[in-house]
């Protein structure tokens, strides 16, 4: 067998990340622009390609891993993250991506996105949020809104919507990140914040599906709304929105509340500090919710904690330096006797 | 017990014995499961053979002195070969009402009883749920009891230890083992020892006090003659070797990391914690030196996913459960059936079903290790039969696991897990290697296409030119490409069950033990081939000719076995569950057979096979 050598990272362009398959979401799906993102940005990683494992669940989105050249595991449903736990702890070389959905991460496989995300595990955790469940046809998902009505909820949804970002932060992941379907660049810009973190690193991306929830975003991210209802964070930089007319700023204990202003440089208007370890802020911001508020896109929270792998791979590099890995001792014990 | 001859020694009479069974009974905190290990680890030492049966509550501290809290070890030793920890008991000890109430049962008519009556007081009888006092009652005129107040005998042995009056009496256990060395005339050093090593750094005061209950209890036998006799159990005649003590467990574990040093893969466990599996997860943990990863996850699938992830990348992978865990893995079982890689699956089995019986032994996970799964989902199943037999059963399963490309279930069960024996050391270097080569070639690499086995390439991530796609959805042949086609569904789904059928290929030829003239055969799997086996010796020895086929391999089944039981008049199938090895043979064969079974949390007694196997055998006449 002929080993081959490791990819040239420099030379991989868009293209070499396009598989053979037909891609098969609906049209107008915001799925595609997500994927055209992520082949955009993974050849500017400098990680050569074969180390680029992309993992998913049970979904729509789920089906991603078929239309990416890469190494790719579409899993069962909900088990995405602990199969990527799996992959990175096993092997820390590989660069772990989970795509997966509302109904995916937070439903189903709830407990286990919570979990990676406590452990700070090294994977960079993709959850496309159309708040519907789009590969069923159409039932409510744990982020659909209160009264939505779908197929199981005729009379309207009564189960109050999860709030991703406010889950990730509450189970203590070191990246947390919202961004839209409908706006590469920022798209790609996330990505590649995400890529760069060291740690799990979550990423809500509002999409949009055309078929069961169609327009569930687009009061505040259609490119006309985008202005006056959402705010971008932005580090060291104050959280102003409609052209710089409107700020957030505290408004009581632990609240926010939003205000007119004349200037940005208003000392009111909180500023963004996405490494600020409490992550309070980012909490307070992880509970606006449109209209009353509006949502911000952009890093929520990006602090250093040493991840999952480095732990386990420090622990078995002390047990070997402390012990040798003889078999025969093993096998024989500390009490033995001879017949 | 076996009286063999008469010698005397010191001041009371030696009686050689060819085989006793004592069993400690007290409270979850009395230390009965350490007093058993070191009678038993001194009796291997001494050249017995003997087999252990830890018997304990699944509350870790159930209320003290209730009949619920009560924790027992079993072991039997021998100069001759067993298979069994012994169905009646030669020596019970109790040191309390609860733990003589649970256990006398199965003393043995005129066997000894040795009794601390300072479990035995008012208070001790209203929690044991007893209106009078066995002692004082006459209902013990079958046996020879010795009641002695042995928490008062040890206070006063370990006061120059200066540990307090409560620590002091929790020395009653070392005292016990004391006495029982000297009943069986052996020597405590090894205990002593023991002792030593495992407080005298930690706790020097607490080292003296149960090295001086140790001595006490010995030599107040020695001077008070409060037995009539004292015994003997010569060397066993086991072949020569080096040996240890080893339980299931430890052996499992053993058993991986060896698969795994043999294989040169990283081994990696995804597991959660489980009674009676967890002893594997912590011997795995405690082992990082050998490159172990484990991976204590959130729950048992995330357990057998993790494993999944880690076998994609490369690493011989285990997940290790009980059935409760089972239940909740079969999806991620099936994920690894259709992913096809390699992964071993423990189930160390115990009283089902939903949370049954955690702590007691059962063998009824065996048509879900089977069949517990959606859709024509083949896994090989292999069943380890004894403590020591669970490291060459955990060898084999990941070797077949890692060369088919394929999930093994390995089963194992509470009895075996926690049972012990001796067993004799393996030589490292003569162990199987397991040559199984990742694919690195892209010029030829197809993600399923089949070698000779039936077996796809391993394509781990990181190897440049191999990027390709797995997961649930049905695979096309060859390509591995998504394909929803029926005629690529026969297909794919034949080759799975074909790519299992094929182990049977490299399995031994089934052995026959017992009679060779027997038109009776039983045929058992798992732990219980102790029992069954010493059952068949002792029914031919009385005349009674049986033959033995023990199963190893349950998927597939070994290719001989169907011509092999047609041969015979009578099948007999003896399980510890409702008859699911038997549905499945008389499924496979269409041969009739009949069941001995059983489902009370214990193992089979020998005694109970043969006058069933006798039973049966009348009826049929």
């Amino acid at each position: 067998m002929i080993a081959t050598n490791p990819t040239d990272p420099t030379t991989l362009t868009r293209k070499d990340f396009q598989s053979d398959q037909m891609v098969k979401w609906c049209p107008g799906c915001g799925d595609y622009a997500i994927l055209a993102a992520l082949q955009t940005v993974f050849p500017k990683l400098g990680i050569p390609k074969e180390k680029l494992t992309v993992i998913s669940g049970i979904g729509c989105s789920s089906r991603f891993p078929y239309y990416m050249d890469t190494f790719g595991f579409h899993t069962i449903h909900g088990r995405a993250c602990a199969v990527a736990t799996g992959v990175k702890a096993a092997n820390p070389d590989l660069s772990v991506w989970v795509i997966t959905g509302d109904g995916d991460a937070l439903s189903i496989g709830g407990n286990h996105t919570m979990h990676a995300m406590r452990r700070n595990v090294d994977l960079k955790i993709l959850m496309f949020n159309n708040q519907i469940y789009g590969l069923t046809k159409g039932q409510f998902s744990p982020t659909s809104k209160m009264g939505l009505k779908t197929k199981s909820s005729p009379m309207g949804n009564i189960d109050e919507p999860a709030h991703p970002i406010a889950l990730a932060l509450g189970a203590g992941a070191t990246f947390v990140a919202r961004t839209v379907d409908n706006d590469a660049k920022h798209l790609m810009a996330t990505f590649e914040a995400a890529a760069r973190h060291k740690g799990t690193a979550f990423v809500e991306i509002l999409q949009n599906c055309v078929i069961f929830n169609d327009g569930a975003h687009e009061s505040y991210y259609s490119p006309g709304a985008r202005k006056e209802n959402l705010v971008y964070l932005e580090d060291g930089k104050p959280l102003i929105y409609a052209e710089g007319k409107k700020g957030i700023i505290a408004n009581g204990f632990g609240k926010l509340g939003t205000a007119d202003i004349d200037s940005p440089e208003d000392p009111r208007i909180l500023k963004h500090d996405a490494s600020e370890p409490s992550g309070t802020l980012a909490y307070a911001l992880s509970r606006m919710v449109h209209p009353d508020f509006p949502v911000p896109v952009g890093i929520f929270r990006n602090v250093e904690q040493t991840p999952y792998h480095e732990l386990m791979d420090a622990q078995i590099a002390q047990a070997r330096e402390t012990r040798k890995a003889d078999l025969q001792k093993l096998l024989s014990g500390s009490v033995t006797w001879k017949v | 017990m076996n009286d063999t001859s008469t010698t005397s020694a010191h001041s009371s009479q030696v009686v050689d014995l060819e085989r006793v069974v004592i069993r400690f009974a007290g409270d979850s905190g009395d230390g009965m499961q350490l007093t058993g290990t070191q009678f038993t680890d001194a009796a291997a030492f001494l050249g017995n053979d003997v087999a252990t049966f830890p018997d304990y509550p699944a509350e870790i501290r159930a209320p003290a002195g209730t009949t619920a809290g009560v924790s027992a070890f079993q072991m039997q030793f021998a100069s001759v070969d067993i298979k069994t920890p012994g169905d009646e008991v030669d020596v019970l000890v109790a040191m309390n009402v609860a733990a003589l109430k649970v256990n006398l049962p199965d003393l043995k008519k005129g066997g000894i009883l040795l009794v601390d009556i300072d479990g035995f007081g008012p208070k001790d009888l209203e929690k044991a749920g007893s209106t009078v006092n066995p002692l004082e009652d006459g209902s013990l005129a079958d046996y020879r009891v010795i009641s002695l107040d042995i928490t008062a005998l040890t206070t006063q042995a370990v006061a120059e230890a200066e540990v307090g009056a409560k620590a002091a009496g929790r020395c009653k256990n070392f005292y016990t083992l004391g006495m029982m060395y000297w009943l069986y005339d052996r020597p405590y050093d090894i205990t002593l020892d023991w002792i030593q090593k495992k407080f005298a750094a930690k706790n020097p005061a607490v080292a003296k006090a149960n090295a001086l209950a140790l001595v006490a209890g010995h030599n107040y036998c020695d001077t008070a003659e409060i037995f009539a006799n004292h015994f003997r159990v010569e060397k066993a005649s086991t072949p020569a070797g080096t040996y240890r003590r080893i339980s299931g467990n430890e052996a499992t574990a053993m058993g991986l990391i060896a698969a795994g040093v043999q294989s040169g893969r990283q081994l990696f466990l995804g597991s959660y914690p489980i009674t009676p599996a967890s002893d594997i997860l912590h011997e795995l943990a405690a082992n990082k030196h050998f490159g172990v990863r484990t991976f204590q996850a959130e729950d048992e699938i995330a357990g057998i996913a993790s494993a999944i992830g880690a076998a994609y990348t490369g690493a011989l992978a285990i997940t290790t459960t009980s059935g409760p865990g089972m239940c909740l893995k079969s999806e991620g079982l099936n994920l690894a059936v259709m992913a096809e890689l390699p992964l071993v699956i423990i189930d160390v089995q115990r009283g089902g079903p939903s949370t049954g019986l955690p702590t007691k032994t059962e063998q009824s996970d065996l048509l879900q290790a089977l069949y517990g799964r959606n859709g024509d989902s083949p896994v090989p199943v292999i069943a380890a039969s004894g403590p020591g037999d669970c490291f060459w059963t955990a060898l084999e399963a990941a070797k077949i696991a890692l060369q088919s490309m394929t999930p093994v279930i390995m089963l194992s069960d509470g009895y075996i897990a926690n049972g012990a024996e001796p067993w004799r050391i393996p030589v490292a270097s003569d162990l199987p290697t397991i040559s199984v080569k990742n694919h690195l070639d892209p010029e030829t690499f197809k993600p399923y296409l089949r070698d000779e086995r039936g077996a796809r390439p391993w394509a781990v991530p990181g190897t440049p030119g191999l990027e390709h796609r797995i997961g649930g959805i049905e695979k096309q042949s060859v390509t591995g490409n998504i394909s929803y086609d029926s005629e690529n569904h026969q297909k794919m789904t034949l080759e799975r069950h074909a790519k299992v059928a094929k182990i049977a290929d490299e399995l031994p030829p089934t052995k026959i033990e017992g009679s060779t003239e027997a038109d009776v055969v039983l045929v058992s799997w798992g732990g219980t081939y102790g029992a069954v086996s010493s059952a068949v010796d002792v029914l031919n020895a009385s005349g009674t000719k049986v033959a033995h086929i023990h199963l190893r391999w349950i998927n597939p089944l070994p290719k001989d076995l169907g011509a092999l039981l047609a041969k015979f008049k009578t099948i007999l199938v003896p399980e510890l569950n409702m008859g699911q090895l038997r549905l499945y043979l008389s499924g496979k064969y269409g041969l009739p057979m009949q069941g001995l079974n059983k489902v009370k949390g214990k193992p089979f007694k020998v005694s109970e096979l043969v006058e069933e196997v006798q039973a049966h055998l009348q009826e049929a006449k």
